[in-house]
């Protein structure tokens, strides 16, 4: 059983949805958290689904931990933690959340064309909230973009959310970033490194 | 040790432990990674062939030389490798022969979600149906061994959910020993399939199905797990997932080979349970043949057949499944009680879709934004320019499989259509299925005007080598293809080739062509902006104060452009913006603004020092 009992957790199976933007680090962050998976003993099923864009499309991966799982894709209304690298993708996936399941969400908007050609208004952080707060309050906020670019690297804000997403679940961060370390080139190891321990610690401030 | 691999991971795993030492494909969503992963094992041979016939043709070739050989494809390459399938199928092998079909159910990445389980009982061929990682390392290595103890090609079926999921999977450290092949048959009655030899063959390949059929009952990838005999499930392939999912105290029939089927075993099961049902994905393939077994299926009574077509009777024939899709036909048909989240539970607001568009920089927008211009009727191709069809750029008029869109343009053409057509064709379509085509518009004589859209890479499937790029799937040097001179001698005397950025010289060059009459081709090319050295050369533009809101530059369709906040005071209408995080410096903006508006690269550059 997984049980995290101050996130209202507890369930033989822990369903992770990773939703971003094509180029945002998405899928690394998924492939991290299934060898995470792995490495601890469970049986892992991590889905990929993506369309035909390379970049700007909505990227989704489906990531399961448990004693032995099946469908590699979540039942709508299963899902135990959805990590979106992107608010508007938050909001599209909000509904595949369990009651009161949690949220975690890199606060950063990426306009899509269908905004940017005038044919759809992006809603406001208000509207976003607001909307998450119908489904679940636990929703934790990271501003991920901001702490990769003072970091110096605007694409590691994917290591900020996984930081984050360990220091939620009271992980012990070394065994998660030696796996992260893995995935990313060595040149960037320790701007990574301090990406993070620095979404740690801003989950750390949240809480 | 138990390894993270996906589907098509496992594949290339299996494959190479089958000591399999030939692989030829073509790139296809979401077959691509199978080749990928294979090349890198040692000891092994991997390419990139210009089309899936050509691919499957080349392991034939391997697999009579007595190696080995498997070949990978999409579900649409199959067709394009039909022919090769069914000589192969009646001639058999020296060696094993694999030939891997992923299918995309839900069309992720396809014009089409044909079920290419169908191919198998078309060319009497066995098929199996993995349905998770493990099974794709296992049923890959057995497809190897069934080809060779039945002299037959094996399908391999996979679909993309099973392609691109990772799980873990037991592997082998250790390969297949194999004898070493010996001397080049010479076996004509065999393998050469002349009439008189192919009518000798035809009831061979009829009793190898059935030997294979009777092979099947004891089969060891055909399994049945008993629990509760209320109800059985008859399944295969990533159904099976479902079923275990939805349906954890039911017991299971679990095909993993799915054609031929194994009769008794079906119909022992069915006896022993209560009720039985078939959950498959797609067509009705396990479900018709074992009706016509005699097997009397659980069909619910309010069975609706619009949605349900008589021919399967509780879930979908259409799309992918998922444990959601499953439940609720489960629940209409009462066999399922547990609760569904349902639709209601959903968003209360509008959310912006984030539909494929091209990608800021790509070299194709330049083109498409002028045939949008030119208002010509353009038949499309298959690729990322297929993409030239969405907003606001709007510009393909047509497209149905890889390489039709010169052969459809030049029918328009012949049929006396008023309009001129352009046809559009990226570079690895070209040599993939383009080039006839464009020797029949220069041979017929017609006007169709084509614009290859050379980025010098296989772009949509994620950066393949072709045959333009100068190197091989495994990294070798080689000949670059001369798109151009071969244009030449296909016999179109009217070809330019100028760079895909530069907006006035393709306006100008088609609309003098418009204005002559001849088939003509125009090569657009520039490297996709998403290649690293590409990538290199990124620098973010600038809008300057010049900017009133006109919204030209709108038009590119360039997610880097954006509508800021900002009004202009005169128009009251939002300036653009260049989204720095996103902008390559490609220019194709600049060259459009009437105002002169945007910083060009040598601007940005000099306002830099």
């Amino acid at each position: 059983m997984f049980s995290f009992p101050n996130l209202g957790i507890n369930t033989p199976i822990l369903n992770f949805l990773l939703v971003g933007v094509g180029g945002q680090g998405t899928i690394l962050a998924s492939n991290v958290l299934a060898e995470l998976g792995l490495a601890f003993g469970h049986d892992v099923k991590k889905a990929e689904v993506h369309g035909m864009s390379q970049r700007g499309g909505s990227v989704i991966s489906h990531v399961r931990w448990g004693e032995e799982v099946h469908s590699p894709i979540i039942a709508k209304g299963d899902v135990d933690i959805l990590i979106a690298f992107e608010k508007l993708e938050a909001l599209r996936f909000v509904d595949q959340l369990r009651p009161y399941g949690v949220i975690v969400i890199n606060d950063h908007n990426i306009t899509p064309v269908t905004v940017s050609s005038g044919n759809f208004i992006y809603p406001s952080d208000e509207t976003i909230k607001e909307a998450i707060h119908e489904f679940t309050r636990r929703d934790y906020w990271v501003n991920g973009v901001k702490i990769a670019e003072e970091l110096g690297n605007n694409k590691i804000s994917n290591v900020v959310i996984l930081g984050a997403l360990c220091g939620l679940l009271n992980q012990d961060p070394e065994s998660w970033f030696n796996l992260i370390a893995k995935k990313v080139p060595g040149k960037s190891l320790n701007i990574n490194r301090a990406a993070f321990f620095q979404g740690i610690s801003e989950i750390a401030k949240e809480h | 040790m138990k390894r993270l691999l996906s589907g098509n991971e496992a594949v290339a795993r299996g494959a190479w432990e089958a000591g399999c030492s030939v692989a030829s494909g073509y790139p296809g969503t979401p077959s691509t990674e199978i080749m990928e992963t294979f090349a890198l094992y040692p000891n092994v041979y991997a390419e990139w062939a210009p089309n899936e016939k050509v691919g499957l043709d080349v392991a034939i070739g391997a697999a009579y030389a007595g190696k080995r050989a498997i070949s990978t494809m999409k579900h649409v390459g199959l067709n394009v490798a039909a022919d090769a399938l069914f000589y192969v199928a009646m001639t058999g092998i020296e060696a094993g022969l694999v030939i891997v079909s992923a299918d995309d159910p839900s069309m992720h990445s396809s014009q089409n979600e044909q079920d290419n389980r169908q191919y198998a009982k078309f060319s009497r061929i066995p098929c199996l149906d993995p349905s998770d990682s493990q099974d794709a390392r296992d049923y890959a290595i057995a497809a190897f061994n069934l080809s060779e103890q039945f002299d037959t090609p094996v399908l391999l079926r996979l679909t993309t959910r099973v392609c691109h999921t990772s799980g873990a999977v037991e592997v082998s450290e250790s390969q297949a020993n194999l004898p070493e092949p010996g001397k080049y048959p010479r076996n004509p009655l065999k393998y050469v399939m002349i009439p008189a030899n192919a009518r000798q063959k035809h009831p061979v390949i009829e009793a190898r199905i059935a030997e294979i059929a009777q092979f099947a009952e004891n089969f060891e990838l055909n399994r049945v797990e008993w629990r509760d005999t209320d109800l059985g499930i008859i399944t295969g392939g990533i159904a099976y997932q479902y079923a275990r999912e939805v349906f954890p105290s039911a017991s299971i029939l679990k095909l993993g080979m799915v054609y031929p089927l194994p009769k008794k075993l079906i119909t022992d099961f069915a006896a022993k349970v209560k009720k039985v049902i078939v959950l498959e994905e797609l067509d009705p393939f396990i479900e018709d043949q074992v009706r016509a077994i005699g097997v009397n299926l659980f069909l619910h009574s309010e069975h609706d057949s619009r949605e349900y077509p008589m021919t399967k009777s509780i879930f979908p024939v259409f799309g992918e499944l998922n444990p959601t899709i499953v439940r609720k036909a489960a629940k209409r048909a009462g066999l399922y009680n547990g609760e569904i989240q349902d639709s209601d539970w959903k968003v209360d607001v509008q959310l912006p879709p984030r539909p494929p568009t091209l990608c800021p920089g790509c070299p194709h927008r330049s083109s498409f934004y002028v045939l949008n211009k030119l208002k010509v009727p353009v038949n499309g191709d298959i690729g990322c320019y297929t993409l030239g069809v969405a907003p606001p750029l709007s510009t393909t008029d047509t497209c149905g499989c890889m390489g039709a869109s010169i052969g459809v343009a030049h029918g328009a053409s012949v049929a006396g259509d008023k309009e001129r057509h352009v046809a559009v064709v990226g570079d690895s379509t070209f040599f993939h299925s383009g080039i006839a085509p464009l020797i029949n518009v220069a041979y017929n004589k017609s006007n169709v005007i084509t614009i290859i859209m050379d980025n010098r890479v296989t772009g949509m499937t994620g950066h393949q080598e072709n045959p333009g790029t100068g190197k091989t799937l495994q990294n070798q040097e080689t000949v670059s293809l001369d798109i151009q001179a071969l244009v030449r001698a296909c016999g179109i005397t009217k070809v330019l080739t100028v760079e895909a950025y530069d907006v006035d010289l393709i306006e100008k060059t088609l609309r003098q062509w418009l204005k002559e009459d001849g088939p003509a081709v125009l090569i657009t090319k520039e490297e996709c902006a998403l290649l690293p050295a590409a990538r290199k050369r990124y620098i973010s533009l600038e809008v300057t104060d010049q900017c009133n809101g006109c919204t030209v530059c709108f038009r590119i369709g360039c997610p880097a452009i954006t509508k800021s906040a900002e009004l202009d005071p005169k128009y009251n209408r939002p300036l653009a913006e260049i989204d720095a995080a996103l902008c390559t410096g490609c220019e194709i903006c600049a060259q459009v603004c009437p105002r002169d508006a945007i910083l060009f690269r040598n601007q940005m550059i000099s306002k830099a020092n």
